[in-house]
């Protein structure tokens, strides 16, 4: 048919253009190249009261972003809300007596799941439970306590 | 008052005939996807007078779409203190929804009419009917290749309008309007999912290039074989090509994005 081998440039251009677009889309704008979640291991925490956290809310060590959260349930039995997170398997040297605690980023922003690490020689494993939790700070309750507080002082 | 439901029982009755005839146009369009595979310069020339022809209003578009998303989120954003976070709000606002829609709606007003007029007039001048008396069955051979092609590079044309737009979301943000460079992209990478914003728009740009490469095809396939038939039959195309595109995105977005 017509003048192909200009043609045929320019549909191979287009595509390659095409493609190109789909894998800056994939790599540079997305998560993928930052966390696969294949790689990891699931560990426990019970708390309290998990406030807004969400699924796929960070986890973080030192302020470094090391997991994600998988699910969160609550445990009918103990009223507890149950936080399954997913850590990126290059940090497996995470100690068992590890504390927990919910933080929010920013006075408004989302919650996170926050490690400190403690002292102990054994590493959290794959379905490991972390005992010490600190529950999410409820910006209501804490103005509604410490109004309560400031009225009582007045009196 | 006869008259009137006489209008209505005809009308009801022509538009059920006419999905009727739409859906055994499309299967026998799939059907004939098979027999382009011999000849893949049918493709290959499609492919050019749909994509590639296409290919320059899809990226200015684009990028002018990511500049204006830049510069408005930057005024509203910057109420708040959270110029930041403008990544992320013209990268999703374009990979979820005007990425795919807004290229879709070019696609049918640039291809899909075209490619209407082109079988329309075909029609009108008895071409189709001429290969039909060569026994060369016109949908394999005209149809096909060109439903296969805007099938092909509707899901390459919204990536590159959603790619150029977050650069020039990007050019604009923190190019003149001095939001932090690595924070436009750390936090769009931070806070945009692989599975659920990008492949779900890969999934709505396909779905409305099948829709609209159907409805052009059908439309030029079904037109009155004269002047104004075919004039008419461009009209539609264009009409039912924007309000399937839209009530689809509607419907595909509450499939989609729904549970949180």
């Amino acid at each position: 048919m017509q003048h192909s081998s200009t043609q045929d440039t320019l549909v191979g251009l287009f595509v390659a253009a095409g493609i190109a677009g789909l894998f800056f889309l994939a790599l540079q704008v997305s998560n993928l190249s930052s966390f696969t979640e294949q790689e990891g291991y699931t560990i426990t925490a019970r708390f309290e009261n998990s406030g807004g956290l969400k699924v796929k809310s960070p986890v973080s060590a030192a302020g470094v972003k090391i997991g994600q959260v998988s699910n969160i349930s609550f445990d009918p039995k103990t009223y507890e809300s149950v936080v399954k997170m997913r850590i990126n398997s290059k940090y497996n040297t995470i100690p068992d007596d590890t504390t927990a605690s919910i933080f929010t980023a920013g006075l408004l922003g989302e919650q996170y799941v926050s490690l400190e690490p403690g002292g102990s020689g054994e590493y959290l494993k794959q379905d490991g439970k972390i005992e010490i939790t600190q529950s999410a700070i409820i910006l209501e309750k804490a103005i509604g306590q410490f109004l309560f507080k400031s009225a009582e002082e007045k009196k | 008052m006869m008259d009137f439901i006489q209008y209505l029982g005809r009308n009801t009755l022509s538009s059920f005939t006419k999905l009727g005839r739409a859906t055994f146009f499309l299967l026998h369009t799939t059907a004939g996807i098979f027999d382009i595979l011999p000849r893949p310069r049918l493709l290959l020339n499609q492919l050019y007078s749909v994509g590639v022809l296409s290919f320059l209003i899809i990226s200015i578009s684009g990028l002018f779409v990511g500049m204006v998303l830049g510069l408005q989120g930057f005024y509203i954003l910057s109420d708040f203190g959270a110029e930041e976070t403008l990544g992320v709000m013209v990268a999703a606002s374009l990979v979820r929804e005007l990425g795919p829609v807004v290229s879709a709606l070019l696609f049918a007003g640039r291809a899909g009419s075209a490619l209407t007029a082109e079988i329309g007039l075909m029609k009108a001048t008895e071409q189709l009917s001429g290969m039909e008396m060569m026994a060369v069955d016109p949908i394999k051979r005209i149809i096909s290749p060109r439903f296969l092609a805007g099938f092909i590079s509707m899901p390459l044309l919204a990536a590159l309008f959603s790619a150029v737009g977050i650069i020039g979301g990007q050019i604009v943000g923190s190019g003149l309007l001095g939001v932090d460079e690595g924070a436009y992209w750390s936090q769009m990478q931070a806070k945009l999912d692989f599975q659920d914003d990008i492949v779900n728009g890969v999934i709505k740009s396909l779905v409305f290039g099948f829709v609209t490469s159907w409805i052009a095809l059908f439309e030029g396939y079904d037109a009155i074989p004269t002047s104004e038939g075919v004039s008419r039959a461009t009209t539609r195309t264009v009409v039912n090509s924007a309000f399937s595109i839209l009530g689809l995105d509607f419907i595909l977005t509450a499939l989609m994005f729904g549970d949180d």
